[in-house]
């Protein structure tokens, strides 16, 4: 059972993350595309139309990728987590049925003719089809957090007797506090993605001298909108969610935040350290003294529970994975907040397009937000562990009775291969569009 | 509640039949009559800009399955493991296919997505009409071993196969020789309906050449059917019980003749989307006739042990069912809306909307 559990987690793990590796960027993407479809609209400069064309063709790539390998997510739940599915369909599957109705027919219906319709309908018509992309990609992500927020602290059920997890209130699966900050924290760091990555290619075209023009466009709107995010991402969003942790999962937070035993007269915060679980304690550690309680609850001396106090059953399962991954996150935020904002300085200071290693920071962190993204749902989801539905359906319930761990093998093997040929296929392809550049329409 | 939900779901496979199911046919045509390059570009082209929306009929579907009927949908895609898997893979090779041929202009490269294409539509059409066929044949839930079941009443796992390929046998297998049959019907279906939609939406030198393929696996087709509803009596002991008891379910099947007696006058159509017409009432009646042969069963059980799935007691809770009426009819007038906006964008023929060209 143990071992059969093993694959089902590992090919939901690896699937969804690189799943999640698309969805971020077409989030934030389609923001940017349809900020430069309303600029031509204001001022009637086409660059700023061959800028949009130019994203869009990326955008067409990614989101091909998104959903091919978003599907696969939506029949997992079936084919991987039998029991969960049987027992929290009628819940869970009132959110994801709500995302495919209203997200994926938008977003679908209306690509088809934001990227062939251009000519057929006009300026003002396909800058409202960028804008209904949007719309879908953000309702898309509202309604998957909205699943997931359940699962982390679940809302308005009931529990019968066979065990099944039964709606009493279909409000309060949107009311749910865990909803709201998770959202607005994970569109933020989607928009970080998209702006470093529209920053990136910008400073890679200015450093080789080549669409210089277009350089410049996109490093300044990249560096505004990475700025901006950046902000949003760490203040007020992930305040809020870190508070949530804190409130209905005292254990997680602890274990995230390295603290092993609790600290009269408030807590430190952890900038770097080892978990050592063997001796339960921190490894290395160099730490700044009362901060953390000061983050949590704006008061220097307030106490934090430390993981020990905690009994064994309701650790989190993998504790330095957990506190790695989150680490990492705000390690890395902390970094983009930086770089973004020297970038803006030079940008304000007009020195920007000139200062070479600037733009060479900007092109070598492009793949830094995807690996802070993916970080920070490892930790809300080792967080959640050793749960399926916090604190009621453990993971160990939820899986598939009759699917064999060797079958589940075959299928995470089929999925390695095919996703890595998927990831070839798509460097390359965006390598391609790259290299090419914008291509300026002559009139 | 559940019988409301139940047509919704019903429904919204049919829809997806239709619409997704002239994207396979229009692989299947591709692949195997498509040579010049000018036929390969409209057939893309009629096709480009709606398979994504198609699709979504299925991931769509997927989810009114998921939260309507949470123990029907845990029970068989967990059962159907592998064959599920393949369609998945299969769908992925059939969009990048058709999403990154145009990506690189280059005779190589062409090919090979050309090939994918063509090749996971056909096996996409033949897989849902095996699935189909598991569907009516049931399937032994419980994992019934000599009289005994060695899993939870609702659970099963099929393999691929049996040794047999028999739907007869104590242990069965995804395809036998039945669910094939049901598959080649499928392949052949959607051939048909595949074509006919490129002869609507196109003005490529094929269409006359594919009114003819209409035409004649059209004979292929009637033989087919003529010979599944004769040997549906070894699946099914009384196959036609449902349609004596409730005449009004006779619509179906007759609307499923319609369809197919309809194509036989092809070649004369002066309007082009009649044999698109005819072959969608077609999938719609044949689909709806066979899933109403087994109702108000959703999924047989082949052991007199466990009880059938039935949509009664497979559905989520009365709760549950009547808060997502609000939201689902919202839904879809929303959907029909886009639907209406987008094939009235592109409609007419299509041979010119540039579809993969970077
Ligand atoms: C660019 C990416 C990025 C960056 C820089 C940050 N985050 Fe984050 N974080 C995410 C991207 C992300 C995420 C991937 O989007 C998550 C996963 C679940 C979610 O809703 O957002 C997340 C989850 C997440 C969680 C876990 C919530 C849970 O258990 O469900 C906490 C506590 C924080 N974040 C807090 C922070 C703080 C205090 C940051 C300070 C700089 C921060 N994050 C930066
Ligand atoms: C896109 C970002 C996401 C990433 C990177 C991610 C990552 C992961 C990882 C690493 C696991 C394995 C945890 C373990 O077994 O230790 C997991 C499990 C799981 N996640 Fe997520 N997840 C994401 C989003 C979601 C969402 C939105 C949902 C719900 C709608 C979800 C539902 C699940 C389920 C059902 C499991 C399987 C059971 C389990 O092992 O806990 N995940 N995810
Ligand atoms: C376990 C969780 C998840 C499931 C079941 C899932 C399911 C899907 C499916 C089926 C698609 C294809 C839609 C189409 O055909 O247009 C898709 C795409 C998408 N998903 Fe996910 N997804 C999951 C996780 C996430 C997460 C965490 C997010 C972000 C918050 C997300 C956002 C999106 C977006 C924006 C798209 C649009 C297409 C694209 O990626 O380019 N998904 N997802």
């Amino acid at each position: 059972m143990e071992d059969m559990l093993f694959y089902d987690r590992m090919q939901f793990a690896f699937t969804i993350t690189f799943h999640y590796l698309f969805p971020q960027l077409t989030m934030g993407l389609s923001l940017m595309i349809v900020y430069f479809k309303w600029k031509l609209l204001r001022t009637e400069i086409v660059k700023y139309n061959d800028a949009a064309k130019f994203w869009m063709k990326i955008f067409a790539l990614n989101f091909a990728m998104g959903v091919v390998t978003g599907i696969p997510m939506e029949f997992q739940f079936g084919t991987n987590w039998a029991k969960f599915s049987e027992l929290t369909g009628g819940i869970i599957g009132q959110t994801l049925a709500m995302e495919g109705m209203f997200s994926f027919f938008l977003e679908s219906s209306f690509l088809g003719l934001f990227l062939f319709g251009e000519k057929l309908l006009g300026h003002k018509l396909h800058f409202l089809t960028g804008f209904l992309v949007f719309l879908g990609s953000w309702a898309s992500g509202y309604l998957i957090i909205a699943t997931h927020s359940w699962m982390q602290h679940p809302v308005g059920y009931e529990i019968i007797e066979n065990g099944k997890f039964v709606l009493n209130n279909f409000g309060a699966l949107f009311s749910n506090p865990w909803l709201l900050p998770s959202y607005l924290h994970n569109q933020a760091a989607s928009l970080v993605t998209s702006s470093f990555v529209v920053a990136a290619i910008g400073a890679f075209y200015l450093l080789n001298n080549k669409h210089n023009e277009f350089g410049k466009i996109f490093v300044k709107t990249g560096v505004v909108f990475g700025l901006i995010s950046s902000l949003l991402v760490a203040f007020p969003t992930g305040d809020l969610v870190a508070k949530n942790v804190v409130k209905y999962q005292p254990a997680t937070f602890a274990a995230m935040e390295g603290i092993f035993e609790t600290e009269k007269g408030g807590s430190e915060i952890v900038l770097i350290g080892q978990p050592n679980m063997l001796e339960k304690k921190l490894d290395n550690k160099i730490a700044v003294p009362n901060i953390l309680s000061f983050l949590t609850y704006q008061d220097w001396n307030a106490e934090i529970k430390g993981l020990n106090e905690f009994d064994k059953s309701v650790h989190p399962t993998n504790v330095p994975g957990l506190y790695y991954s989150y680490h990492i996150m705000v390690g890395l935020g902390t970094i983009f907040i930086g770089l973004m904002l020297l970038a803006a300085v030079q940008l304000f200071r007009k020195k920007l397009y000139k200062t070479k290693w600037i733009l060479w920071a900007i092109m070598f962190m492009l793949p830094f937000p995807y690996i802070a993204n993916t970080t920070g749902w490892y930790t809300a989801e080792l967080g959640r562990q050793p749960w399926l539905v916090f604190d009621l359906l453990r993971t160990t319930e939820g899986a598939s009775p009759t699917v064999s761990s060797g079958n589940t093998l075959f299928t995470l093997l089929g999925f390695i291969g095919l996703y890595l040929l998927l990831g070839m296929l798509f460097l390359m392809l965006a390598g391609k569009i790259i290299n090419k550049g914008p291509e300026p329409e002559t009139h | 509640m559940e019988l409301f939900w139940y047509i919704v779901l019903m429904t919204m496979l049919a829809v997806y039949v239709i619409l997704d199911g002239y994207d396979f046919g229009a692989g299947i045509i591709h692949l195997f009559f498509a040579k010049k390059e000018k036929d390969k570009k409209a057939i893309t082209n009629a096709i480009g800009p709606f398979w994504d929306a198609n699709e979504v009929w299925l991931i769509a579907s997927g989810g009114v399955l998921f939260f309507a009927f949470p123990t029907l949908y845990a029970s068989s895609f967990s059962g159907f493991y592998l064959p599920l898997m393949m369609i998945l893979w299969l769908l992925i090779f059939r969009a990048i296919g058709l999403e990154l041929r145009g990506q690189i202009h280059n005779k190589m490269w062409e090919a090979i997505w050309d090939k994918a294409f063509g090749i996971s539509s056909l096996l996409l059409a033949l897989f849902f009409g095996v699935a189909l066929g598991n569907v009516v044949r049931g399937v032994n839930l419980g994992n019934v071993v000599n009289g005994v079941s060695t899993q939870e009443a609702h659970y099963f796992f099929l393999p691929l196969w049996n040794p047999t390929f028999s739907p007869q046998a104590e242990q069965l297998g995804i395809i036998d020789w039945f669910t094939l049959l049901l598959g080649i019907i499928g392949v052949v279906t959607l051939t048909i309906h595949g074509a006919n939609w490129i002869i609507f939406k196109t003005n490529s030198d094929i269409n006359e050449k594919l009114k003819k393929v209409v035409f004649n696996l059209n004979f292929v087709l009637l033989g087919l059917v003529i010979i599944s509803l004769f040997i549906w009596h070894i699946i099914d002991p009384e196959p036609f019980r449902n349609f004596i008891e409730k005449p009004w379910l006779i619509i179906f099947p007759i609307i499923c003749f319609t369809g197919l007696f309809g194509l036989f006058k092809v070649k004369s159509f002066k309007k082009h989307g009649l044999g698109f017409l005819f072959s969608s009432l077609f999938l719609f009646g044949g689909l709806t006739s066979t899933v109403a042969s087994i109702f108000p069963k959703v999924l047989p059980s082949t052991n007199n042990i466990n009880p059938d799935l039935t949509l009664y007691n497979v559905a989520a809770d009365e709760y549950g069912l009547s808060v997502g009426v609000y939201w689902f009819v919202i839904a879809a007038v929303l959907v029909t809306v886009y639907m209406v906006i987008q094939y009235k964008v592109f409609k007419g023929k299509m041979d010119d909307v540039g579809y993969g060209e970077h």
